[in-house]
């Protein structure tokens, strides 16, 4: 075999861990649209926000440091204490419980019934909202997330495969980071999927994505639902703020990482979690080979546009995503 | 005026206890519109209730307005002996109002036992995590749910499309499986919204005989709008006749059969000229 062939599957592995980073975004706007019909715009803004407040709560950040200081004219920005990270990470959650309900209670409450357009340009709304209070609450500098979650190339896979390829031929280089990503990813799909089939919850939250009224008339409490879900997407966009803030570090661009789901979920359709994944690996996969095969023959730089390019073929030729409800009006 | 102490035999022999629902002098606006307009009336337990009119009489508000899906603007909804204040119609399947609607409100993407199985919900109270890892209380929850769903199941003959997901369903089926999920609820008042609109005659008559069974087995209350006036006839014990949102009659299907009022509604009435 070639040396080029090892390379091609290099590029595919290290693709579908891509993949899965941007499925951990997509997954968050899928669960929100599924059950409420909302298109969040402001889940990267969430995964940011949930980064931010994880690295704040371990560091011992007082929150709204700057806001106190410039009213009281103190100088405080450290509680001086470090919170373990298993700790913050369950007060994090708890303050995107908090976000959850705030939303449901100040915003989509006072919209129900309204067009889907309305419902999103509040979502861009909240977004700038988040961004801000983000801002506020822990400040605009980057920060690094030191979960101490392993970094670099693994060694024993790169030694176990050295050599395949001829003696030019180095191994595999796969980050650490991205196999935990991948683990974790793993672990959050069976837990959602998990969650949605066999608890009552779970029932509850599929019953009112399918429909409203039957929902209503066996008892479910839909203010409840839309909590429990945004609650969930929150609890998505940590996980995804984490991954993609180990991997870049806790900045504001982090916010953008939303704009790469948008291909994703194009091709694997708003309503489908497995489809967000399949998206997510296809849009990973794809464009890595694609800059791999085709890359060097146009200049390169091709990963910036051509997630974008693939979702507009599948607008063009199957709207609704390769696991999405189809779009039949039956007259 | 209604009674509060005393029940009713039926012609064929059934018991009929105190007042459960005592609706009092409901009016509800769209806007300008009355869609009712002072309308009184109660539901017995253990008593088939009917309520019929012409299009548009304002039947299917009313039976929103007992549900909770409308909110009227006057009148009192008693239940059990006390009012029953403002409530969300979530509220309402949670004290025991199961319900069917007219359009048929399934869970589309799910299999007919899980939409059957989303009656039990209520009665569903151990957490999440033990629920998740499946323990104890929440199994022994699990298996009366189950219990009571494969009764319903049962009873309604329709073992063979249990794993069947309901949107491929033909209509009559679809009107049944609403009917078990409501019943696995295990209501005290079931609300029956058409029950057998688009129906054809063998179907009409299936659907008949699983309405009377579950109020004779079950001994739930069951309050249902219907068009077909044969077999409004043949199932109640009591008739509410609405029209133009005011109530016209109100008794036995005999009694309602020669209120002058009623026939006028139906047939249309001769002006003077």
């Amino acid at each position: 075999m070639p040396a080029d062939f090892y390379y091609g599957i290099e590029v595919v592995l290290n693709g579908l861990m891509a993949g899965v980073m941007y499925a951990l975004v997509a997954l968050g706007f899928v669960l929100i649209f599924k059950a409420s019909g909302i298109f969040n715009f402001a889940q990267g803004v969430m995964a940011l926000f949930a980064a931010l407040t994880l690295v704040g709560i371990m560091e011992g950040q007082v929150p709204f440091a700057h806001l106190i200081n410039a009213t009281f004219g103190t100088e405080i920005h450290h509680f001086g204490w470090h919170v373990p990270a298993l700790l913050a990470i369950l007060l994090t959650v708890g303050v995107m419980v908090i976000f959850a309900w705030a939303v449901q209670r100040f915003l989509f409450r006072h919209l129900v019934g309204q067009e889907p357009i309305i419902l999103f340009m509040a979502t861009i709304g909240l977004a700038y909202f988040l961004e801000g209070v983000g801002d506020l609450m822990w400040g605009s500098n980057i920060k690094t997330l030191a979960l101490g979650l392993p970094q670099g190339g693994a060694r024993w896979i790169e030694d176990a495969t050295a050599g395949l390829g001829g003696d030019d031929f180095y191994g595999f280089f796969i980050d650490k980071l991205d196999l935990v990503a991948t683990l974790v990813a793993i672990v959050l799909v069976a837990g959602l999927i998990a969650f949605s089939q066999y608890t009552k919850h779970g029932r509850a939250m599929r019953a009112v994505a399918d429909d409203h009224q039957a929902a209503l008339s066996v008892g479910i409490s839909l203010n409840f639902i839309w909590i429990l879900v945004w609650s969930l997407a929150g609890f998505v966009a940590l996980v995804a703020g984490v991954m993609w803030g180990a991997k870049s570090g806790v900045q504001f661009s982090l916010s953008l990482i939303a704009l790469k789901a948008l291909p994703v979920l194009m091709l694997g359709g708003f309503t489908s979690i497995p489809g967000a994944i399949v998206g997510g690996l296809i849009i990973g996969v794809g464009e890595k080979l694609f800059e791999f095969l085709v890359g060097p023959m146009v200049g390169g730089a091709t990963e910036n546009w051509f997630a974008y390019v693939l979702a507009l073929l599948f607008l063009v030729f199957r709207p609704q995503g390769l696991f999405g409800e189809k779009i039949i009006e039956r007259v | 005026m209604s009674e509060v102490q005393t029940g009713y035999v039926t012609e064929d022999g059934r018991q009929i206890g105190d007042v459960m629902l005592d609706l009092r002098a409901i009016t509800l606006r769209f806007g300008g519109v009355e869609a009712i307009k002072n309308i009184s009336f109660d539901i017995r337990e253990g008593e088939i209730r009917a309520i019929i009119g012409p299009n548009g009489a304002g039947k299917s508000s009313m039976l929103n307005v007992i549900s909770g899906f409308y909110v009227p603007q006057e009148g009192e909804v008693w239940f059990h002996g006390k009012k029953r204040p403002p409530v969300k119609p979530f509220q309402v399947a949670r004290q025991g109002i199961a319900r069917t609607f007219q359009n048929i409100a399934l869970f589309e993407g799910m299999s007919v036992l899980d939409n059957i199985m989303t009656g039990r919900l209520n009665y569903t109270k151990s957490g999440m995590l033990a629920q998740a890892i499946w323990k104890g209380k929440a199994e022994r929850e699990e298996t009366e749910n189950r219990e009571r769903v494969e009764r319903v199941i049962d009873f309604l003959e329709i073992q063979a499309i249990r794993k069947t997901p309901v949107g491929r369903l033909p209509y009559g089926l679809k009107k049944r499986v609403e009917l078990a999920r409501a019943l696995a609820a295990e209501p005290k008042l079931l609300l029956l919204d058409e029950p057998m609109a688009g129906m054809n005659v063998e179907e009409k008559e299936d659907m008949s005989r699983f309405i009377l069974d579950v109020n004779d087995e079950f001994g739930t209350t069951i309050a249902l709008i219907e068009h077909d006036m044969g077999v409004v006839m043949d199932l109640s014990d009591r008739v509410v006749v609405m029209d133009y949102g005011k109530k016209i009659g109100d008794g036995t299907p005999d009694e309602v059969r020669n209120n002058q009022d009623v026939i006028d509604a139906y047939l249309g009435v001769a002006h003077d000229e």
